[in-house]
């Protein structure tokens, strides 16, 4: 089949969907979805359209990327607006079945926007939202709106006309495209995309390999996961648009065990597309061949390092290898190869489907385009976002995240990982681009950004990054293997206020060994989050190191627990809910902590009515409590 | 056993690339690598069993022991980490009543597995029991959540 009949079929099903006359009812079902309760809302529409006997079609679609009210629930009557609904749980499906979809009420309390140019009385516009209304959305720009696990929707939105242009220009022309776009790998390192590709369409050899990287692993990071789950052909497309120009013979997508979802998906999208000649042999009878093989990751973060990926391919142990040779030349099985990560991928289709020009539009003059970035942490709205580049950090953090939540002080923000490092509050105002973000000790990186508040303590929030790294260090150079181990044991020193002077030095010059000394990004980077730390919040570490203190209260050998004898009620409650037994006390009796048997999980703080709020978390010194339990009341007056 | 592994070999070639996807099969379907298992995979595949072993104790994936019915991971991500994950751990740890060193309950009940990230850090912490993922898990959440898999 051609892609012209492809498209022709496509748009005629949408069409008929369009004038079906039936209610449309899209839910998002993405992980984070799914994490919010969207299967037990989904059980709810199923069950409530067969109960009333109602005929509306229902479409599970992937995530727009405002996590933190999901479940997302979107409601198309014939002739009305798109109305989007959020935090939708099962009974206010219920609600919305019986008001709006049979007796045509929008609840337009309930709603969050709605979608498209008409609107509804008492209902903003969905782009308008805070979080949406910066962004420009071109890799994601499907996610939420199309069902992923069907090829005609993705069609009918001008999906693989990309790859039709492509195929119609030489190999040469593909890669001078690229190069207009000015599109630089969105996996962390910033190499031009088309100055690999044209590396690897330059080196001999018949058989060539393309590789998208999906091995998303860096922690606090889900955009590859978002954009597979949500709208898989994109990446496909242009994995075959960059394999047409290198001219490779064979691809494989190396995903992470870890994000199931989005494998099924991505095998789903790959068998609908070679179905209709979009992969595989002679490509919409271009003469073309691709087909691609779907591989999944076995939980090795080092993997997602380009030679220890391969080697992983290959069912070896993923250990990464010296370069030169590069993977241009010499990659998977000795034969050139080229890979690009998830986003670089669906930003190449996206390219082909409008053009390098309209992409350049976007972004600064070195950092072209967009860049997706996954808001977690202490952030108010949590989520996948896709600006243009250049954005300050604090746009980001404050317009579209809405700020630290619960009235907190904003410290920093982590971005890049466990390869990258943490920016304090006075670096707000900088660009997000390549060349800033490293200037200040950071990394771009894959796009996770960590926001850290008062109550988040930054040696912690080190040793945690070096933890991982350590965990993760395939073990092959020393520097990395055993300098993180020695790095981790005296954080761990510090955080537990064994620590000793001059260790910040030791950190230093540790560092500095495992950065020059190590083979792969994995090791020479992770003493950045360590590094950037020292760097801006070096009087967090003075408060561990000198004074056994920790300012965020959070390093668990440095605090304490104890019940203020003069807000105490007696009400037995952060008794009973003491794991350890380590508080006494009685009905009407100030109750104790005993310092011996307290296991400092933080239960009693928790559960400590808020009208009494007498449970207190201090670092240093603690003020002086009865010994035993007393009467309520009669502290301080012995 | 025997015949359910052959019948899933048959599916592969015997090509040194199918190992992990060949360990990665066995493991779904027998819930671990068994010594014999590997052996047999060492046969077909025609790599030996240390080498195979070399591969497997690389990937954090691969596990040698016999698992719990309910296998319940504890997110460990950076999102997870600063929103109380840990907390999370520690009383699964304490409700499970792990001995030492081990990640399976005597009764083969519960294993516990620590992951670095689900990348569903936005409704951190996260917490999966088999394949349901549970968002914004408190402590209190957890112990309800342990309970209500004990039963199944």
């Amino acid at each position: 089949m051609s892609l012209d009949e492809i498209r022709k079929q496509a748009l005629s099903e949408r069409a008929t969907l369009e004038n079906s006359k039936k209610t449309r009812i899209l839910i998002g079902t993405g992980t984070c979805g799914r994490a919010a309760g969207a299967m037990a809302v989904l059980e709810t529409i199923n069950k409530e359209l067969a109960e009333r006997k109602i005929d509306a079609i229902v479409t599970q679609v992937g995530c727009i990327g405002l996590c933190y009210i999901e479940p997302l629930v979107d409601i198309i009557k014939p002739g009305r607006p798109r109305i989007c609904y959020s935090g939708v749980t099962p009974e206010i499906m219920t609600q919305l079945i019986e008001d709006y979809v049979v007796n045509d009420n929008p609840r337009p309390e309930l709603a969050l926007g709605t979608i498209g140019e008409e609107s509804v009385p008492g209902i903003p516009k969905l782009f308008d939202h805070p979080m949406l209304k910066s962004q420009v959305r071109i890799a994601l720009r499907n996610c939420g709106h199309i069902d992923p696990e069907d090829v005609n929707e993705y069609v009918a939105n001008g999906g693989y006309t990309g790859l039709a242009r492509a195929l119609k220009m030489t190999q040469e022309e593909v890669i001078a495209e690229v190069k207009k776009s000015g599109l630089k790998g969105r996996g962390g390192a910033g190499f031009a995309t088309w100055q690999k590709w044209e590396f690897c369409r330059k080196a001999p050899g018949k058989e060539k390999y393309v590789i998208c990287n999906a091995d998303e692993g860096d922690p606090g990071a889900f955009m590859n996961r978002l954009l597979l789950e949500g709208d898989p052909h994109s990446v496909l497309e242009g994995m075959v648009i960059g394999a047409y120009g290198i001219g490779a013979t064979q691809g494989y997508v190396y995903c992470r065990a870890e994000k199931p979802l989005a494998i099924a998906r991505l095998r789903v999208a790959l068998k609908q597309a070679a179905e209709l000649g979009l992969v595989g042999k002679n490509i919409i009878g271009s003469g073309f061949d691709f087909p691609i093989e779907v591989r999944e990751g076995a939980g090795a973060f080092v993997c997602g390092e380009e030679t220890a990926l391969m080697l992983s391919i290959e069912g070896m142990r993923g250990m990464p290898k010296p370069r030169p040779p590069f993977p241009a030349t010499a990659g998977l099985w000795g034969k050139p190869t080229n890979i690009n990560n998830v986003e670089t991928w669906g930003n190449v289709s996206a390219i082909f489907q409008k053009d390098a020009d309209w992409y350049a539009g976007f972004g600064t003059k070195t950092s072209k385009g967009t860049k997706t970035f996954a808001l977690a942490g202490k952030i108010e709205r949590t989520g996948l976002i896709e600006v243009p580049l250049g954005i300050t950090l604090r746009q980001i953090v404050f317009d579209i995240g809405g700020g630290v939540p619960n009235g907190k002080k904003f410290k920093a923000v982590q971005t890049g990982g466990p390869s990258g490092g943490c920016i304090p509050a006075s670096l707000l105002d900088l660009p997000v681009d390549y060349e800033s973000l490293t200037k200040v000790g950071s990394i771009m990186g894959s796009g996770g950004m960590i926001v850290a508040d008062s109550d988040t303590c930054m040696v912690d929030l080190a040793r945690y990054f070096l933890s991982f790294c350590q965990a993760e260090s395939c073990g092959k150079c020393v520097p990395c293997r055993e300098g993180t181990g020695q790095m981790l044991e005296i954080l761990t020193d510090i955080t537990e206020g064994k620590s000793k002077t001059g260790d910040i030095d030791l950190l230093l010059q540790l560092s500095e060994g495992i950065r020059s000394g190590s083979l792969c990004a994995l090791g020479n980077t992770s003493p950045n989050p360590v590094l950037t730390t020292i760097k801006y919040f070096r009087d967090e570490y003075e408060a561990h190191i000198n004074e056994k203190r920790c300012p965020a209260g959070v390093c668990k050998k440095l605090i304490s627990y104890y019940v203020n004898p003069e807000k105490c009620q007696g009400c037995l409650i952060c008794l009973r809910n003491c794991p350890a037994n380590a508080i006494y006390g009685d009905k009407r009796m100030i109750h104790v902590i005993d310092p011996d048997k307290c296991i400092k999980c933080g239960v009693c703080l928790e559960v400590c009515p808020a009208k009494f709020n007498a449970v207190v978390k201090v670092s240093g010194k603690k003020p002086a409590t009865p010994d035993k339990p007393i009467p309520v009341g009669s502290w301080g007056k012995q | 056993m025997i015949d359910n592994r052959q019948e899933m070999f048959a599916r592969f070639t015997r090509d040194r690339a199918n190992l992990v996807p060949v360990l990665q099969n066995v493991q779904e379907t027998e819930g671990y690598l068994s010594p014999e298992a590997i052996d047999e995979i060492s046969r077909f595949l025609n790599i030996t069993a240390n080498d195979i072993y070399s591969v497997a104790s690389f990937y954090a994936q691969f596990r040698f022991e016999r698992q719990g019915k309910h296998t319940i991971k504890v997110c460990q991500g950076t999102a997870c980490h600063v929103r109380g994950g840990q907390q999370i751990l520690e009383t699964v740890e304490r409700e499970l009543k792990l001995p030492p060193g081990r990640s399976t309950t005597d009764d083969y009940q519960f294993t516990l597995e620590r992951v670095a990230c689900f990348g569903s850090c936005a409704l951190a912490p996260v917490v999966v029991v088999d394949s349901n993922v549970y968002g914004r898990v408190t402590t209190a959440k957890v112990k309800e959540l342990l309970a209500e898999f004990r039963e199944k």
